[in-house]
């Protein structure tokens, strides 16, 4: 990355005022320094000083690999692997003749595992390379002599000026010159780049947005000096691969080019996470390696002591081994070597521990297991035609193992689409319709036995009044206020006020579609008011750069008017301010502060005269809050003239200003205006509960996953919320830890910063203190517990100091919930509890504000909602709706968890039963080094006789249906708790590998050897012995995975018993070619094997004693120590599974109705 | 065992848009929500039970009458390595066996319990002799079996590859170790035929040993192995080095020599006139001979009648405990 240096620094305004200006100021400190230093020859390329320059063309190749590096890069890729690497040692020194085998038979397999994986990254590659031409290759108008002619998009170069038409994507970023409006504005999607689908408006500087045919760019000419690339996103003007909308044209120079731009520099892979099941898989990879080492070195000990023996004192021993003319791979003179070669030798021979092909077979079944996901139709939602969606495979496992869910609230739980319901004007509050809270409430007391859709009937009940249709966004219904008739309210001015403060004082850009008015606006709040503002008469239709114009309702006619106001200045909204305002000139020629924000800063700055009304506001906000509304309070001032050009001239300075500080000097000017407000009143915004969200999360819980609920909002709101969303219920206690007690208040007004946050730390250390008393106070009474704590106490329960006893009480909690809680403490809470507890877990999110989260997390979840892609482009698995979670975990993560670790287990088992029956061999071939199998045999197992029916079992199996893994949710733990891929598994796995192995030599060896096995008196050879063992092998592993699998589909079927029917044909086509190529293996199954009866006789008794073990291991277990998916299916199979949810509501649902009924008495 | 897809697919299926899925084939669907038609086999007690009854059943009797045809056969076998040294020699076989200026001729008797039935097998036995080691499997060249001298590609017959610098057909280890004790049976004073014909696989004689090789430069070098050939009669045709070229599994092993084709009187007492010409003194091994009549199930080994009884009662006995087990334990 080339800038790293401007990060966190936002320089957005810097270029829009001190770019092109050609009186430079004073205070451009940091241009030309280090990483400010890139110079931009405006519509002259061919400068000398430009070409100087050499900035990078503007040719954009994404893909990993070109036909040249390929192959070297791809194969330097897969070698990285440990494993692959070790099989690569092996085919290069199966050349020589340490090798057991011939070189081809390690060579194959190894060719066609690599090959496959390298085939993928060609694939992939090439998708990647197809786009990249596509991109290279658009045009776009560019101004070369003196006229716009169209160009290739590769062809730009850094200084060009180029035309870009509506709807047209920007080929480089570009600084905007001029458009086709006057004022030089432009509206820019960039839902390519954060998917947000909202307008963003850009201005030209005054100076350059006369700029408008081609005559006026022949005298144009212009030095641009900006940051060198870098990947803050939002700091630059316009960017490739963002649109042009709503402006028919624009005219820009190019700035950065190629991989210089934004998107470019932004596009870099998010941090690749292992599950846990990979990471433990190689410590399994590790035991093989050290198993295979050691019986390599028992091999070659015996072999060594073997061959030093056959000459001694002149004598040969083994005459027939020729000892006295021999290489020195058996040279008894010099035994040690020949014993250190062999155990070279005995590292390849026993490679088949390893299994090849283990991790190419994983990748494939994690590639298939994301297209179920991908697929499935019950985690598909069709309001936003959006399936769900696995970014990365390789976690899949991980989503059964989960044990901490860490939730964003807005947008997550709750549909991000705000309605505006009530609101408290001038202390009276209006607004009847009744909030989801409510509403369930009253539905639930006539039926109580109904757990219906919340939103489904919304329309039917508690709305008394005629509604026309339903309009989104907005929800409020009071007939002393609509159509007009506030103005015989009480105080209509006020009213008045109140709705102009709502239809201007935002950002959104009305789009007039067929007399329709839409706005696009950058949050949903911000639409909800505009869109109320509207209904109640002041109807904002207009936004230039200058004014904002409405239709408003006049307060003495009656009629409808024009209205034009002319806008000064928008003083931001930030998450710091919390807070925005705007500086308007009305028609009448007043200067306005029409300000609105959260009632945490609003209410400090209202002036003495403007709090009339604030007991009865706060009232109603905090009824608002305990209904789960979002509240903002309104406020506005007139300004003087003097004031007003005094402020102004600070502000501007602060503004251009190009230090370091350039943020806290526009704060600090915008805190000087907005002060002695008058209060007008306060908005209540519902955000809706998602559908199914309560069901959901009962259900999670019930799984045993912890769930942790991280938001933005205020304590009540926040509680409220988690009543609504059954996180929280009747009989939990609540541990609340928050700074708002009066000792704290008493410090804040002395300010005293160092007091503070002493005293902070010491009232949160005391509350974490109790509250840990009190739970093990509750220890025997069972009474859950859930912690609330609001963002600034946790701002000090993260400090190292009380990080740990923090997490110490979390855990110990049902529920937590964190209020008022910032991006970055979102991320320090998931990596405390990730760190903390060592646990699995998960973060869910849908902002931007969520992505630090999202990454910190084991495993990051998208709800790709309305706030952007941001949160869904940073996740590894993308859903529409929360309530998708329960499925994606309960059913998705538990068969992953379980395909992934059987398959893993099953792996093991089924290299090392082949390759100790290999050692066995050994053990009565004086460690010679001398297979028990033809080459091809051996090379065909892992890929040909022994892979299709693992994979099999990687992406179909279910131990028990997606119905039932829902209904009983407590089947999940036995991820969490990775019952199926412990330790004693693992290893009792590979011990019924040995034993397979011992069964199979023995029983077959003492069952076919010395005496004739047919009855024409021909005696088992070398030959027919491999074939026997190699044939009761295939059937012992291949019935070992149907005895394993609980799911058979006729895709098992043909896989399993393919692959046992495959070794025969296998046996007699190799068998039936010449006898140079097909060697120990021919005719070996039709002439000698298939006529014998004792063959096949042993070949039974190899099988089913092979299989017995485990068949009467788990015939015990199911029955006398079943685990819970056992039980399940016992009770699937005896019938007493029925399909009927039951009557009965969940206790967290009764428990939420009970709070509910004790809220509404209360009220 | 049971299988409840189809119905439970077809809750799945319903109440779900119909438009989603219409363009895609029923049996597409379902693969794609993983909800095929399935075969989902519970071990519940009964299967457990009926299971292992089941192996027994069908392993008891499968034991016996392998038992009893491993029973039926009647086989003698007699060590003769430490019987045929002379007395003097005792104390340094391998001086003796080296000494090729010693007759090695031999007589042994053999005592026929049990009537035995043409064809009788004659089997020579070897133990401790490693036909399996690595060095020594591998010197061999296929090729040259079949093609003779026009094939030269022979290093892995190292180092039994060239004598006096021209090449020894058949070449390697294993031809040159050929073994070449010899027997004659007497009955009753008047010798019995032994058939020394078709003794090798059909497939070796008439795929793997040329028919127009001719053993060449054999057995000449300073250091002699086994037995020698006679180099006028092509390879596919020495049938005793074809049984000796097929190398053994494990160090202890069989090997055909001959067939009499003729049945053998309980009581009666053959003598074996045998020429003790093979060296296995210097590495300890015995050697023997074995006469053996066969069976459907080839020849007597009780090992496979015996492991199939045991495994069968080993299941009808898990199966008991596991019924106790089960009735004591009452879910």
């Amino acid at each position: 990355m080339v800038g790293g240096t401007g990060r966190g620094i936002r320089f957005s305004k810097l270029y829009s005022f001190s770019c092109v200006r050609s009186s430079f100021r004073e205070d451009r400190s940091q241009i030309g320094q280090k990483g400010y230093t890139r110079v931009v020859h405006c519509n002259d390329p061919d400068d000398p000083e430009a070409v100087q320059l050499n900035y990078r063309g503007n040719y954009v190749s994404t893909t990993k690999y070109t036909a040249v590096n390929f192959l070297p890069k791809s194969l330097f890729e897969q070698f990285r692997r440990v494993a692959n690497i070790y099989f690569l040692v092996v085919a290069c020194v199966s050349f020589s003749p340490l090798a057991p085998y011939s070189a081809l038979s390690v060579l194959a397999p190894l060719l066609v595992v690599i090959g496959a994986t390298m085939a993928k990254e060609a694939v992939e590659d090439w998708r990647r390379r197809k786009q990249d031409i596509e991109a290279n290759n658009r045009r776009v108008q560019v101004y070369r002599n003196n006229s716009f002619c169209k160009a290739k998009w590769k062809d730009l170069r850094v200084g060009d000026i180029v035309k870009v038409d509506k709807d047209e994507f920007f080929p480089a970023d570009l600084f905007l010159l001029s458009s086709s409006y006057e004022d030089g504005i432009c509206y820019v999607e960039t839902m390519n780049l954060d998917g947000e689908t909202n307008l963003k408006l850009k201005h030209a500087l005054e100076e350059t947005s006369s700029l408008q045919d081609e005559k006026s760019f022949q005298q144009f000419k212009a030095v641009i000096q900006c940051e060198d690339p870098n990947e803050d996103l939002y700091s630059f003007i316009l960017l490739r691969d963002s649109k042009l909308r709503n402006t028919d044209y624009i005219h820009g120079v190019v700035i950065f080019t190629g991989h210089d731009t934004k998107v470019m520099q932004n596009a870099t892979d998010p941090p690749s996470k292992r599950s846990k099941i990979e990471r433990r898989m190689d410590k399994i990879v590790y035991i093989l390696f050290s198993t295979l080492v050691l019986i390599s070195f028992i091999g070659s000990v015996f072999f060594g002591t073997e061959t030093r023996k056959d000459i001694s004192g002149g004598k040969y021993r083994r005459w027939y081994l020729r000892p006295d003319d021999t290489t020195v791979f058996y040279d008894p003179q010099r035994p040690v070597l020949a014993a250190f070669l062999h155990f070279l030798t005995g590292l390849m021979l026993y490679g088949y521990l390893i299994p090849i092909s283990l991790y190419v077979s994983i990748e494939i079944v994690k590639v298939l297991q994301s297209i179920f996901i991908n697929q499935d139709q019950d985690m598909y939602y069709e309001e936003t035609d959006k399936p769900a969606h696995a970014r990365t495979s390789n976690l899949n496992e991980e989503l059964g193992q989960i044990d901490t869910i860490l939730s964003d609230k807005t947008g997550t739980l709750t549909c991000n689409s705000m309605e505006f319901v009530k609101c408290s004007i001038a202390g009276t509050a209006y607004g009847r319709g009744m909030t989801e809270v409510e509403r369930a409430l009253a539905r639930r007391n006539d039926r109580p036995h109904e757990v219906g859709d919340a939103s489904s009937d919304l329309l039917g009940d508690g709305d008394e009044m005629d509604l026309g249709k339903p309009i989104k966004g907005f929800n409020f219904r009071d007939e002393r206020i609509m159509h007009g008739r506030w103005v015989n309210e009480p105080h209509a001015d006020a009213i008045q006020k109140f709705f102009r403060v709502l239809a201007i004082c935002h950002t959104a850009i009305p789009d007039i579609n067929e007399g329709e008015i839409s706005y696009e606006a950058e949050s949903p709040d911000e639409a909800a008011f505009v869109i109320a503002a509207r209904e109640l008469g002041f109807e904002f239709f207009s936004r230039k750069q200058t004014c904002i114009s409405l239709h408003e309702l006049d307060h003495e006619s009656g009629g409808k008017v024009d209205r034009t106001y002319k806008l000064l200045h928008v003083l931001e909204f930030k998450s710091s301010r919390k807070r925005m305002s705007v500086i308007v000139r009305n028609p009448e020629n007043q200067l306005l502060l029409l300000s609105k924000g959260a009632d945490s800063v609003m209410f400090e700055r209202l002036s003495k005269e403007g709090r009339m009304f604030e007991a009865q506001t706060r009232e109603h906000i905090r009824n608002y809050a305990e209904a789960g509304l979002r509240t903002l309070v309104l406020a506005y001032r007139d300004l003087d003239e003097e004031e007003y050009k005094a402020w102004e001239e600070e502000f501007s300075r602060a503004k251009t200003s190009v230090a370091a500080d350039h943020d806290a000097l526009v704060d600090a000017a915008c805190d000087k205006i907005e002060r002695d407000l008058i209060l007008l009143g306060a908005t209540a915004v519902e955000d809706k509960l998602q559908k199914g969200v309560p069901e959901c999360i009962d259900r999670l819980a019930q799984a045993g996953i912890k769930i942790w609920v991280l938001t933005g909002d205020k304590m009540e709101t926040a509680i409220n919320i988690g009543y609504a969303c059954s996180l929280l219920r009747q009989g939990m206690k609540q541990i609340v830890i928050t700074l708002d007690s009066q000792d704290i208040d008493v410090l804040r007004k002395q300010g005293d910063k160092e007091a503070i946050a002493k005293a902070s730390c010491e009232s949160i250390r005391k509350q974490i203190r109790e509250g840990k008393s009190q739970l093990i106070s509750a220890k025997e009474n069972s009474v859950s517990f859930a912690l609330i704590i609001d963002g600034e106490s946790l701002s000090f329960a993260l400090n190292k100091n009380l990080e740990k006893s923090f997490l110490e009480l979390a855990i110990d909690c049902a529920s937590v919930i964190c209020c008022r809680s910032s991006p970055k403490q979102k991320a320090l809470v998931t990596r405390l509890v990730k760190m903390g507890t060592g646990e699995t877990t998960l973060a869910i999110g849908d902002g931007a504000n969520d992505v630090g989260m999202l990454q910190e997390a084991d495993i990051g979840v998208g709800v790709s909602g309305v706030e952007g892609m941001q949160a869904v482009m940073s996740s590894d698995f993308a859903i529409a709706q929360f309530r998708f979670l329960e499925r994606l975990l309960l059913v998705h993560g538990h068969w992953c968890y379980r395909r992934i670790s059987m398959m893993i287990c099953y792996f093991f088992y089924k290299n090392i039963a082949f390759g100790f029956t290999l050692f066995w061999f050994e053990a009565y071939a004086s460690f010679s080094g001398q297979p028990a199998y033809n080459d091809w045999y051996m090379s065909f197992y892992n890929v040909f006789f022994t892979s299709l029916p693992v994979i099999a079992l990687g992406v179909f199996d279910q131990d028990v249906s997606a119905r039932l893994c829902l209904k009983y949710p407590l089947l999940y733990q036995e991820g969490v708790q990775n019952i199926l891929f412990s330790w004693p598994r693992i290893l009792g796995w590979m011990s019924n590998g040995v034993i397979s192995s011992i069964i199979i030599f023995f029983f077959t060896t003492k069952s076919i050897i010395p005496q004739a096995f047919r009855r024409d008196g021909q005696v088992t050879d070398f030959e027919v012995l491999g074939a026997t063992m190699y044939t009761s092998v295939v059937w012992a592993v291949n019935c070992q995975i149907a005895l394993s699998i609980n799911y058979f589909t006729w895709i098992q079927h043909f896989f399993i018993w393919g692959s046992i029917i495959f070794w025969y044909i296998f046996l007699v086509i190799y068998g039936s070619l010449s006898p140079t190529v097909s060697t120990t293996a021919y005719r070996v199954l039709v002439e000698a094997c298939a006529p014998s009866v004792l063959y096949w006789l042993a070949t039974l008794l190899g099988v089913i004693s092979t299989l017995l073990p485990y068949f009467s291991y788990r015939a015990f277990q199911t029955r006398f120590r079943p685990l819970y998916h056992d039980i399940i299916q016992q009770k699937r199979s005896e019938g007493l599974e029925t399909d009927d949810t039951p009557n009965e509501l969940p206790h967290r649902v009764r428990d939420k109705i009970q709070h509910l009924k004790m809220g509404l008495r209360r009220s | 065992m049971d299988a409840d897809g189809g119905s439970a697919s077809a809750v799945g299926i319903e109440g779900r848009p119909v438009s989603l899925h219409s363009g895609q084939p029923r049996a597409l669907y379902q693969f794609t929500q993983q909800n095929l038609p399935a075969c989902k086999p519970v071990l519940t007690p009964g299967w457990v039970i009926a299971t292992f009854l089941l192996i027994g059943a069908i392993f008891i009797p499968v034991g016996f009458v392998s038992l009893h045809a491993s029973q039926n056969v009647v086989e003698i076998v007699v060590r003769y390595d430490a019987e045929c040294i002379p007395e003097e020699y005792q104390s340094n076989k391998v001086a003796y066996i080296r000494d090729s200026s010693i007759p090695k001729n031999c007589t042994r008797y053999l005592k026929v319990h049990k009537h035995m039935k043409a064809p009788i097998y004659v089997y020579y036995q070897l133990d401790n002799f490693y036909q399996n080691h690595r060095r020594y499997v591998k010197s061999r060249s296929d090729q040259q079996l079949l093609h003779g001298l026009k094939y030269n590609e022979t290093s892995s017959c190292k180092p039994e590859q060239l004598n006096n610098g021209l090449p020894i057909v058949p070449c390697g280890l294993i031809a040159w170790s050929l073994f070449n004790d010899t027997f004659n049976f007497v009955r009753r004073s008047e010798e019995m035929k032994i058939n020394r014909k078709n003794i090798a696989w059909k497939s070796d004689r008439d795929h793997k040993f040329g028919k127009e090789v001719y053993p060449f430069n054999f057995q000449n070098g300073t250091l002699i192995g086994g037995g020698k050939l006679d180099p006028r009669i092509p390879l596919s045709d020495q049938e005793d080095l074809i049984v000796w070229m097929r190398t053994a599994a494990l160090p202890s092993f069989r090997k055909l020599y001959g067939r009499i084709e003729e049945d053998i009187e309980a009581d009666d007492v053959i003598v074996v006139h045998l020429s003790n010409n093979y060296n296995t003194y210097s590495f300890g091994g015995k050697k023997k001979l074995v006469l053996s009549t066969s069976s459907w199930l080839g020849g007597k080994n009780n090992f496979l009648g015996i492991a199939y009884i045991f495994v069968g009662s080993s299941c009808i006995l898990t199966s008991f405990v596991f019924m106790l087990l089960h009735v004591k334990n009452p879910r």
